[in-house]
């Protein structure tokens, strides 16, 4: 990984002058060695009229991963294979910015010793970075340095010139400009920016990291328009590489397997993204709707069938009439974040007796299911591919078979009503198909008929004349034997 | 009546599966009987059961909770089919009453053997033990009072034996005898032709019989006829079946279970007051021509049938109306009304007939369950059990089943002789449509038997993150009978600039005692099995599945294309070439499973490529010139620069050469043009697994197929013979693997040509060893793995824990096919597919 920083100048104001404001001689390479590697210093230019530093940090791949064995078996999410075949030793990010900081730490603080006053002077300033990933592109990266007083020229790198198709990588080449600026804040810069860009950091973000923020971003992080976004990357990783990280190793491991990213498969935990003016509301309804459906049907012992992070739960262990609650899911990472927001360990005992957690899928049939007055699969069918749809069916209404079973799905006809929704999209990127009303009530009706249920529609959201509500809940109850016999007859 | 115990040297006659609860008092000498005739660990006593719980065996205080555990300890042994003898005074009603609740909770005989011992025995013993030389003599009055008291009742509480031992000499002369179970006739291996409900067809007996190859009920080859009951009601000849069937079973040509038609019958004839619906009415007119004699043999006959039987080593259970397995060889009203009439849920239909509880669907026992009672109009195999009542009196058919063979033989009726109450089931009940597997089958830890290695272990994190994948993004397991097993690469090499280098691999099959074995090309891109069938029917009637004609998934039992499509079009273009090849018939089969490798790379891991390898690639591409650039200058500038100059020089070399590395695995398609797919085995067909045809005869049938593949799809798997004894034939095989690496192959895999073959100690032995070719590697170990100081310290890797991982999910894989193979039902066969989904999400180095 790789910078070089370049200045101009006059015989009056030499170029040169750049040496002593890093503290580096223009006429030696130097070395010096960081944890990850050697740190190398050397000016391939050097006179009076242009002065450029080179900033050249040798990774050792190897004792990267090494070092990071010791945070937790295998340390960050990402740090299966990917951590043998990474970016790290080309791109620059928060390794560069540790090198930087403590490579040119005087001229990062402004300190020049043997000539006081030049720090505090602005001057022509170019830096170049080949290599910059950068989460959010070439328009970040102006977004960020722009407000700062720097000219930004920002190009995407292609991924692999032999194959177009494929498009981008996430890496800029990066030059900044400037004639206002003095070189410590040109540093500091740096290293706040780099590791936000990345919106990856190398090392475990400890407390004292908002210190170093702070003090790094002293004069200019206040007032800069993207503050927050600044701050929540450089300071945010904490929960997702230390403690997430456990979670979802077996997952990592067989999407592995299957040459996929891990992404493919753990999207339990997501949040939704549907594209709703507001964005509470709809949720809240379809609970709101849920737990109407439930008072109605007189249920008491409820299932919760893909309980995901436990929004619903959570709503039901506020109405005493429901005096039994289980919450199901397949993925373990979404039960305990579940676990985490009903916060079960620290619950009285009375009110932890009411609710539990397990992992089951509906792909199986479930005994520990059986024997409860209502199941809710709110939002779940439409996670399924629809050639498994029969196995939850049958799970649901052959084995389990509670007295009453809601079931909500979008309602595809109303994503027209989704302006931010591009037309013939599914609002999840998980969702398997989006059924119309008709399509919707054709399956309940079926699936009623072979399981011996009455089935009735409710509207959830507004009501649309022309297409309908968001969502659509249907409300199965079982027969009794007398309606049954009715029925036949 | 209980027998009297004057004969000296009583024999006690016991059960073999009972709990057997010794009555006496204090001192009567209960402990020592039991140790006398009982093994060690069938006695439970509560003395001992005090001790656990109060480290004081006489501490009556803790009773309760001593009692408390000897329930516990006698349910487990009970349920687990282990017969318990109880060692406590159980005097009091109450205390027995438990015990026989115990029993009949686990379906088993409580017998009770009584020891009554004069006071004065009692006493004096006990006085003769420290522990109890302060027991009141009341204490022994009062148990010898309530013994007394209880003699009369034993039977009517509930004992199916009772034996009393009348003083001290009865009991010591007493014999212990273990009789076996009615039930249990496992000695009995047939073979078998088991008849289903026969409801008075006497007609269609009489020819199933002779197409079964019975001549006046007896066959030559010595068979043995087993009749799941219903031989009565509704027919035109109740009385001639029973002619029929009795003769058999009274000279020993055949065994017969009852059904709940016989069973009303035999309480009509004991003169009990039964409606003569469902077709008795038909049986009692019929019956009346037949003579006083006849009529008596028939009641005999009834009443002395067994609810049950498990035959054939435990591996065949046959009963009316089906038996969970742990009713199995038990004996209690519940599993004989189980057998009798089978389970309902509380619901009737809408022809206001019972609901029957599908307890087949639940059944995930070992034992084969043939049964009758539920007409259907084809007799099919679920989870291992079949229902053979084909409604025979009601026009359908009489079927038989041939065990061991399970084939199917059935005559159809000559008319319809009644007229069913509601239509036949359209499929036998907890039939196949879309029903899922338990949770019970794969949550948790688990172990799983396999025939070639024993037990695999699953641990309980695997399993739930297995449960994720399988559950969201698998394909329908029915369509998914096997997962690949991961595989080991060759031991670390010390040659110079090689990580792995084929030597190792020659050597460590050869250590094996393998000597031929074949070193196959490496196909890199993604490994796919597919099932194919010839056609929608074949998948229909061999998976079950309504429409696609098979599958394709990758390694963890994904679908490998999203649109079935695409699928349909890959699975017609292979089953063209098995036509043309024509080995639906060479095989006998009309589905074939093949493990294969799918190319490019691109395609499916194009998400990886481009986060990742790509991603590399682009950023030491931007990287590289400016910095070589920024050393030159300095360089020019006469700054001492040399050294650093040539590493950067070297690792830019290294970082290209990375790019060209993956990129040979890239190329792009559009549709199926550009994709190819290389099989490398054929692993199961229709009742075979093929896991252990040798390697050279497997290409040879995939030869053919690639051949007669006319789309440009199928791509041959380039092959070398080894023998690993011969240094020169073992150079020829490195010199192989270099040319091919050398330009640019993955590497190639090393099998033994015997396929699946054990070591001389009988271990199984790795069924392939991978040797990944130098330039491959950087992809794995990152571009710059060549330099030495990289490779001192990546040959450090360990592969033990990688192989031992290969050798489970082989087990596994093997035994997910076999079970295919064999017609298991799903569950047994998804298990082992499960288990190696589970032993993937392991911890391992990933770069093995």
């Amino acid at each position: 990984m790789f910078l070089t920083i370049t200045t101009t100048g006059t015989p009056e104001r030499p170029a040169t002058d750049l040496g002593f404001l890093l503290h580096k001689h223009p006429d030696k390479a130097q070395a010096f060695s960081t944890s990850y590697g050697t740190a190398h210093v050397l000016y391939p230019e050097a006179d009076d009229q242009r002065c450029t530093a080179a900033l050249l940090l040798e990774v050792d791949a190897v004792a990267l991963v090494r070092r990071g064995k010791g945070k937790g078996r295998g340390g960050a999410p990402d740090a299966a294979l990917a951590q043998y075949v990474n970016d790290r030793p080309y791109a620059a990010s928060s390794l560069l910015a540790v090198a930087l900081s403590g490579v040119f730490s005087s001229g990062m603080k402004g300190v020049c010793r043997a000539r006081p006053e030049l720090p505090g002077q602005a001057r022509p300033l170019r830096v170049e970075i080949p290599a910059v990933p950068a989460r959010g592109g070439p328009g970040l990266v102006q977004r960020l340095f722009e407000p700062l007083g720097w000219t930004v020229t920002a190009e995407a790198v292609a991924l692999d010139t032999e194959f177009p198709e494929w498009g981008d990588s996430r890496y800029v080449r990066l030059l900044l400009e400037s004639e206002t600026l003095t070189l410590a804040e040109a540093l500091r810069h740096l290293y706040v920016l780099l590791p936000v860009l990345d919106d990856a950091k190398h090392y475990w973000v400890s407390p004292d990291e908002v210190d170093k923020l702070l003090r790094a971003g002293e004069g200019w992080l206040p007032g800069h328009p993207e503050q927050k976004l600044i701050t929540s990357r450089y300071l945010s990783r904490r929960w997702s590489l230390t403690r997430e990280a456990m979670e979802r190793l077996e997952l990592v491991r067989l999407a592995e397997a299957d040459d996929s990213e891990v992404e493919d498969i753990d999207n339990a935990v997501e949040e939704e993204t549907e594209a709703e003016e507001k964005p509470a509301p709809l949720a809240v309804q379809r609970r709101d709707a849920i737990v109407e459906a439930l008072g109605a049907a007189g249920a008491a012992r409820v299932l919760d069938l893909g309980c995901g992070q436990g929004q619903l739960v959570q709503t039901l262990l506020k109405d005493p009439r429901f005096t039994e609650i289980v919450g199901v899911d397949v993925s373990m990472r979404a039960l305990t974040i579940a676990s985490r927001r009903l916060k079960l360990d620290r619950m009285g005992e009375r009110q932890a007796a009411r609710v539990s957690l397990l992992q089951g899928s509906l792909a199986y049939t479930d005994k520990r299911l059986k024997g409860y007055d209502a199941a809710v699969l709110s939002e779940v069918i439409e996670h399924l591919d629809l050639p498994r749809l029969p196995a939850l069916e049958y799970a649901v209404f052959g084995a389990a078979r509670p007295r009453t079973v809601l079931v909500t799905t979008p309602n595809v006809e109303y994503n027209v009503r989704w302006e931010s929704l591009p037309a013939g999209h599914v609002r999840h990127g998980d969702h398997r198909f989006e059924w119309t009303r008709e399509e919707f009530r054709a399956w309940a009706h079926t699936v009623a008929e072979r399981h011996g249920y009455g089935v009735e529609f409710t509207p959830v959201g507004p009501d649309d004349p022309e297409v309908g509500p968001p969502t659509q809940m249907a409300v199965f109850q079982m027969l009794t034997g007398n309606e049954k016999e009715a029925k036949a007859a | 009546m209980t027998e009297t115990t004057q004969h000296k040297g009583r024999v006690l006659p016991v059960t073999d599966l009972s709990l057997v609860v010794l009555v006496g008092a204090s001192g009567s000498g209960k402990s020592t009987f039991a140790r006398r005739h009982f093994k060690p660990t069938e006695v439970i006593s509560s003395d001992f059961c005090r001790g656990l719980v109060s480290d004081d065996e006489n501490d009556q205080s803790a009773s309760r909770d001593a009692f408390d555990v000897l329930h516990y300890i006698a349910g487990k042994r009970l349920a687990a089919g282990r017969r318990t003898v109880v060692d406590a005074t159980s005097v009091q009603q109450d205390a027995r009453r438990q015990l026989i609740e115990l029993a009949r909770q686990h379906d088993v005989l409580p017998i009770a053997i009584v020891l009554d011992v004069p006071e004065e025995v009692c006493a004096e013993r006990n006085a003769a033990r420290t522990d109890r030389a302060d027991m009141p003599r009341r204490v022994i009055q009062r148990h010898i009072r309530e013994l007394r008291r209880s003699l009369r009742h034993l039977e009517r509480e509930g004992f199916r034996k009772v034996h009393v031992l009348r003083g001290v000499e009865d009991v010591e002369n007493a014999t212990v005898v273990t009789e076996k179970r009615f039930n249990d006739l496992t000695h009995l291996t047939g073979p078998f032709d088991i008849v289903g409900d026969i409801h008075g067809c006497a007609a269609e007996l009489e020819t199933l019989l002779g197409k079964l190859g019975y001549t006046d009920g007896v066959h030559p080859e010595g068979r043995t006829a087993v009749f799941v009951g219903d031989l009565v009601d509704r027919g035109p000849d109740s009385p001639g079946v029973l002619r029929r069937v009795m003769s058999m079973v009274k000279s020993g040509n055949a065994l017969c279970v009852p059904g709940n038609h016989e069973n009303k019958y035999g309480r009509y004839l004991k003169g009990r007051k039964v409606q003569h619906t469902h077709g008795l009415a038909e049986t009692i007119e019929q019956m009346a021509g037949e003579s006083e004699e006849f009529a008596a043999e028939v009641r005999q006959f009834i009443d002395g049938l067994v609810s049950h039987y498990v035959l054939d080593g435990g591996r065949l259970v046959v009963c009316h109306a089906g038996l969970p397995e742990k009713y199995h060889g038990r004996t209690s009203g519940r599993v004989r009304s189980h057998a009798l009439y089978g389970e309902t849920t509380g619901e009737t239909d809408e022809f206001g007939l019972p609901v029957r509880y599908p307890w087949a669907e639940d059944y995930r026992g070992r034992a084969a369950v043939v049964y009758g009672h539920t007409p259907v109009p084809e007799a099919t195999w679920l989870n291992n059990t079949i229902c053979l009542d084909t409604g025979a009196v009601f026009g359908g058919k009489l079927t038989a089943l041939r065990w061991p063979e399970r084939e199917l033989v059935d005559v159809p009726a000559e008319r319809v002789w009644y007229e069913p109450a509601r239509p036949l089931r359209t499929e036998a009940p907890g039939g196949h449509d879309g029903r899922p597997l338990d949770l019970g089958d794969v949550h948790g830890r688990r172990v799983v038997e396999t025939r070639h290695s024993g037990r695999v272990a699953v641990r309980e994190e695997n399993a739930a993150a297995a449960l994720e994948v399988m559950s969201r993004f698998a394909v329908d397991p029915r369509l998914l009978p096997y997962l690949p097993p991961t595989m080991a690469p060759t031991a670390t090499s010390r040659v110079e600039g090689y990580l792995e280098h084929p030597a190792e691999a020659f050597a460590q099959y050869a250590a094996d005692g393998v000597a031929r074995v074949v070193c196959e090309e490496k196909h890199m891109g993604s490994r796919a099995v597919a099932l194919v069938c010839r056609d929608a029917e074949a998948a229909r009637k061999r998976f079950g599945v309504d429409g696609p004609t098979g599958s394709l998934y990758t390694r963890t039992g994904r679908p490998f294309f999203d649109d079935e499509s695409v699928t349909e079009e890959v699975l017609g273009r292979v089953r063209a070439a098995v036509t043309e090849a024509g080995l639906w018939a060479e095989l006998d089969t009309d589905w074939l499973l093949l493990d294969a490798e799918l190319m490019p790379w691109s395609l499916k891991a194009s998400g990886l490529l481009r986060s990742q390898y790509a991603a590399v690639g682009a950023a030491s591409g931007a990287v590289f010139p400016g910095a070589l650039g920024a050393l030159e200058g300095a360089a020019a500038r006469g700054v001492d620069v040399a050294g650093l100059l040539d590493r950067q020089r070297e690792r830019a070399a290294d970082a290209a050469a990375f790019t060209q590395a993956y990129r040979r695995y890239c190329w792009t398609t559009d549709g199926l043009d550009g994709v190819r797919l290389a099989p490398f085995q054929i692993l199961a067909v229709q009742g075979r697994s093929l896991a252990a045809l040798p390697h050279d005869e497997q290409l040879a049938l995939l030869d053919r197929l690639v051949e007669h593949d006319g789309t440009g799809l199928l791509q041959t798997t380039r092959r070398l013979h080894v023998d690993t004894g011969d240094p020169e034939s073992v150079r020829a095989g490195v010199d192989w693997w270099l040319e091919m690496t050398g330009r640019g192959g993955e590497g190639m895999v090393v099998k033994p040509v015997g396929a699946l073959v054990r070591s001389p100690e009988g271990r199984l032995v790795q069924p392939g060893i991978k040797c990944r070719g130098r330039e491959y590697l950087r992809i794995i170990y990152g571009p710059e793995y060549t330099r030495p100081d990289h490779l001192t310290r990546l040959r450090t890797r360990f592969l033990g824990h990688k192989r031992s991982l290969a050798i489970r999910e082989y087990a596994l894989g093997l035994e997910a096919l076999d079970r295919l193979a064999e017609g298991e039902p799903l569950w047994r066969v998804h298990e082992a597919v499960f288990g190696v989904l589970a032993l993937e999400s392991e911890p391992v180095d990933p770069r093995l």
